[in-house]
């Protein structure tokens, strides 16, 4: 379909493709990460170039690649080093986000199909990017749908198509590129906008550009890099690959860090497995050994870690600082020697093995657990900052995409962003959706015209649309289409003050100040806010929800401290509140600002024991109710109790020390971004 | 079509595994919802299925797969021969296991009128859609949750009917479309609507393996199958042939295995006690027993069958209890251990 893709001299990529195809053979370049910001370094680095060979050597065995980071130079070139490294005539595709389902999955190609009066059948992007490449821009903001059929293809390795009239497969085995621009600050997740994780699994590699690539440096762009691998290298290796065998002790390793790391999918540690072997076939070796393994550990282990291993949480804080340079010089510099001598150490264990039974399996046992160490340390030393930072901050986070909630992007007859047509007749508000009307009726006319009552006299209708065979389109009402639209709820902040006199003696001030912020956020999202206190033996709504910040600023600047905590009765308060809003076709996020410590119960009677106890109920009773919620510890120091209750609820703990006015206005952001995106 | 990895080799997941071979072994509980994690072969199990059936006889030239046997409903074409007294020819064919793929549109769902013979030849003749191509056998729906709504009204209305109608350009059609729904999803994406949920007779939950072992051993056979799919494939041709076999004799024992009243008592206590909806519980829960009887060879349920399906049967049929923040598999848990003790 493409009928230059790729090929080295045409391509885009020209100051790189034509300056390595000719360099001579150079299984294992020295590269180190160490000296990245090195101005004499070429503006790609090491491990970008080294990812970009291994996915070459096999596209469609890995999945592909998110690439983070945004547009630049770098990515460019990144882009077209990749296509040169590919064979010539290599489909490379682009994918635009928006694309209808019919440019992606095919469908009737509706000129061809009168042209020559019968169906003919219209190839989709996925089914033209077979054998290739797949880029998909602006990754961050894929739909969700677009998300399931690409997570189809990767899977399947063709188009299932069904539709307009047509169904069939198509082969369809392709890489996909994922260029995601989502934002990476620490922690944050930019209100939800990331590439789905149901195609992220699916990918092999996550290169964020920023963080491993030294910046950019016009000066020297032009100049090829020193060593790269080439396409020559990359033929050789795809050849070899199928031959390329590894020990079951590679899997053990690989199992064994992705448990460590708490990565969940299998998919993991089976394209680490492909890595290590691509990766072996690249450098020339028949096995994969030790080096390949921490390699693969690093490239495809570390970016999906979820947790840290107990023992490394220490080291790692201090490795944060130059996360990458222990890992990178081991994988280089050993797959130097690695068929001489990496190669032959597990040889030195399993030789003596049929010798001597108990003391080698202790010595096999050291030696795996040994190699453990150090892949995992390998991919340790790979985890990126931010990550760290996220994994610190990320317990909660993971509990509360848990309780996303059904419909905060809800479907919309008649306001909205439009996502297409569906059959269906222009009633109730349904916009009539022309083109796809008239669309639908033009294979039909033949037909029709042919069941044309011959009574019908053309003199009687309009004489404007009149021909002597009849109305120049025939329409019937099964051709109907109308626009289906899917809108954004919009999104109420409860704010749920404790205004007892525990907390007004720590600080209720400092509280006040931190909502006033959040309230400036909820104005310029347009957000509506409500205001809930609690304190004495009642609750009470200062402020419905309402637009006006300087409302909601006064209602809270009169509040006034004293009293006991009922802490209960003010969360069954913002519960009902929350559900109320809900009810009215918004989403809710509570936002409960205590130090946690209840002494009034339900009833109004005082006594800790029972406060607390009914306050746990109030919570638990919030967790089913599904709402986002968001609890700020205020407190001097973090109290369990406030955790305990936090854990209730659902909701994103955040102790008021830790949070600075930035990092609640985040955390509000990611409780009402969760709802979003967890439900889509 | 490409090769599937076999039912046989997959690692762990037993009550996913189990909840499928019942369904196949009866049609009428319903179907399985699986649900569960990114990576756990939720597909790889459900698309291994097909393998696992044994044919079934259809009418010869039937685009419906009609059941020759007397009783059965049938298209209308069978019906006129039918009654017009001509012996209907039958032959084996495999049982349909097909993939509802996401982004299917409505008329290729359905069926509508054939678009090629429309432009060439200006006739109107009905083409089936992918509802009749399942007839008799499996409808699998990936991503169940991110099913369009009005794909989903459309689908909870055929499968409640087992009657597909169409009408379109004058054209009116109506087939039997019996067919058991096969979802599978992840959660984290998005929810499942709750009348789409009822319908499935079974629903598992499927986590990804904890223990290193069995991780290591799902890595090594699925690198095995990538590298050589027909060669791993033939490897556990036996198991499979194997597996076969007990739904084959599983299926013929179904009719003959009995259900004592006592465990029908026992069934009705222990959805009272978890409060489902309507009476859907009960039966399905009856019926996955008695399947599961079958196909362990027990001429009679058990408690050991109620127990070990009460799960699946009913972990999806539950309310949310505000006073009780335990997941649901976890209360049905609870219920089995207080009603049906080991």
């Amino acid at each position: 379909m493409n009928p230059l893709p790729g090929s080295l001299d045409q391509a885009p990529g020209q100051s790189r493709g034509s300056g390595s195809p000719s360099g001579p053979y150079r299984p294992d370049p020295r590269h180190r990460l160490d000296s990245l910001g090195d101005p004499a370094e070429p503006s790609l680095s090491p491990g970008a170039l080294l990812t970009a060979a291994l996915l070459a050597v096999d596209p469609q065995g890995l999945g592909g690649i998110r690439l983070c980071g945004p547009a630049s130079a770098m990515r460019t070139a990144w882009l077209n080093h990749l296509r040169a490294l590919l064979p010539p005539a290599t489909p490379w595709e682009r994918l635009p986000i928006h694309a209808t389902d019919a440019a992606v999955l095919g469908g009737l190609d509706l000129a061809a199909t009168l042209h020559t009066g019968r169906a003919v059948a219209q190839q989709g992007l996925l089914a033209r990017a077979h054998g290739g490449v797949l880029v998909l821009g602006m990754a961050e903001r894929v739909p969700q749908g677009m998300a399931a059929h690409l997570a189809a293809v990767l899977d399947q390795g063709e188009v299932q198509l069904a539709r307009e009239g047509l169904s069939e497969r198509r082969p369809a085995r392709l890489a996909l590129v994922a260029l995601d621009e989502g934002e990476r600050d620490a922690g944050a997740r930019n209100d939800g906008e990331q590439l789905p994780p149901a195609l992220c699994d699916r990918l092999a590699f996550n290169l964020d550009l920023s963080l491993d690539f030294a910046p950019e440096n016009p000066a020297n762009s032009d100049k090829p890099p020193a060593e790269t691998w080439t396409d020559k290298d990359i033929t050789a290796a795809r050849a070899r690959l199928s031959g390329v065998s590894y020990r079951p002790q590679a899997v053990e390793t690989l199992c064994a860090t992705a448990l460590v790391l708490g990565v969940d999918s299998l998919r993991g540690p089976l394209l680490a497995l492909r890595v290590a072997q691509v990766a072996a076939a690249l450098t020339g070796a028949l096995e994969v050994d030790d080096s390949h393994t921490a390699l693969a550990a690093r490239l495809v282990l570390a970016p999906r870690a979820t947790r840290l291993p107990p023992a490394a949480e220490a080291d790692a804080e201090e490795g944060q600082t130059e996360p990458t340079e222990p890992s990178a010089n081991e994988p280089k510099d050993e797959s130097d020697e690695a068929q001489n001598d990496e190669a032959e150490d597990p040889e030195d264990l399993n030789g003596p093995d049929e010798q001597n039974v108990p003391t080698d399996e202790e010595l096999q046992l050291a030696a795996q657990q040994a190699l453990e160490e150090m892949v995992v340390q390998a991919a340790i030393a790979a985890i990126p900052p931010g990550l760290l930072a996220a994994l610190k901050a990320g317990e909660a986070k993971a509990q509360a995409a848990r309780g996303g909630r059904a419909g905060a992007a809800e479907k919309n007859q008649r306001r909205g962003r439009p996502i297409g047509a569906r059959r269906g007749e222009p009633r109730a508000g349904a916009r009539l959706h022309v083109l796809d009307t008239l669309r639908a009726a033009a294979p039909w006319q033949k037909l029709r015209r042919g069941l044309l009552p011959a009574a019908v006299n053309p003199a009687s209708l309009n004489a404007n649309n009149a021909t002597p065979q009849g109305p120049r389109i025939l329409v019937r009402r099964d051709d109907f289409h109308v626009m289906r639209f899917k809108q954004n709820r919009a999104s109420t902040t409860v704010f749920l003050v404790d205004a007892s006199g525990s907390s007004a003696l720590h600080r209720l001030a400092e509280a006040k100040g931190a909502v006033e912020l959040l309230l400036a956020d909820c104005y310029v999202r347009r957000d509506r806010v409500a205001v809930l206190s609690f304190g004495g033996v009642t609750a009470q709504l200062l402020l419905p929800p309402t637009r006006s910040l300087a409302r909601a600023k006064r209602s809270l600047s009169a509040l006034p401290g004293g009293g006991g905590t009922p802490l209960a009765t003010g969360m069954d308060a913002a519960r009902e509140l929350a559900i109320q809003i809900a009810r009215q076709g918004e989403t809710p996020v509570v936002v409960l600002l205590t130090d946690g410590r209840a002494n009034i119960a339900r009833d109004g009677k005082p006594g800790r024991a029972q406060a607390a106890l009914d306050a746990l109920q109030a919570a638990r009773e919030f967790s089913v109710s599904k709402i986002s919620a968001l609890l700020i510890d205020t407190s001097p120091q973090p109290q369990a109790q406030a955790q305990n209750l936090a854990q209730a609820m659902g909701a994103t703990y955040l102790p008021l020390p830790f949070a600075g006015a930035k990092g609640l206005n985040q955390a509000v952001r990611l409780a009402s971004g969760l709802s979003a995106s967890g439900s889509r | 079509m490409a090769i599937t990895f076999p039912f046989s080799a997959i690692v762990g997941q037993d009550e996913m595994k189990l909840a499928i071979l019942i369904a196949a072994i009866d049609p009428r509980i319903g179907g399985v919802l699986v649900l569960g994690d990114r990576g756990t072969g939720k597909s790889t199990a459900v698309r291994a299925l097909a393998a696992l059936l044994p044919p079934m006889r259809a009418v010869v030239g039937c685009r419906y797969g009609c059941d020759p046997a007397e009783g059965q409903p049938c298209c209308e074409e069978c019906a006129a021969l039918r009654a017009a007294g001509k012996p209907l020819k039958a032959h084996q064919v495999p049982v349909p296991v097909i993939d509802l793929p996401l982004g299917a549109t409505e008329d290729r769902v359905v069926g509508a009128l054939d678009l090629e013979r429309a432009l060439s030849q200006g006739e109107k003749a009905f083409e089936p859609g992918l509802l009749a191509r399942a007839h008799r056998g499996f409808l699998y729906i990936d991503e169940v949750n991110l099913l369009e709504d009005h794909l989903v009204d459309l689908l909870i209305d055929v499968a409640a009917s087992g009657e597909n109608v169409v009408e379109r350009e004058g054209l009116s059609v109506r087939h039997p479309a019996r067919f058991v729904l096969v979802g599978s999803g992840n959660p984290e994406e998005g929810e499942l609507r709750p009348q789409l949920l009822d319908r499935f007779g079974l629903s598992v939950e499927v986590r990804t393996p904890e223990d290193l072992a069995s991780r290591v051993e799902v890595v090594k056979r699925r690198d095995a199958f990538e590298r050589d799919p027909a060669g791993f494939t033939e490897q556990w041709k036996k198991e499979g042939d194997k597996t076969r076999k007990r739904v084959v004799a599983a299926r013929a024992r179904l009719n003959d295995v009995q259900v004592p009243d006592s465990m029908r008592e026992r069934a009705s206590q222990l959805c009272m006690a978890l409060g489902t909806d309507g009476l859907r519980g009960d039966m399905t829960l009856i019926r996955a027993a008695r399947a599961l009887a079958a196909l362990q060879g027990d001429a009679e349920v058990k408690p050991s069958h109620l127990r070990e399906v009460a799960g699946p049967a009913l972990r999806h049929r539950l309310r949310r209890n505000p006073l009780d923040d335990a997941g649901s598999s976890t209360r049905v848990a609870r219920a089995v251990a207080e009603l049906l003790p080991a």
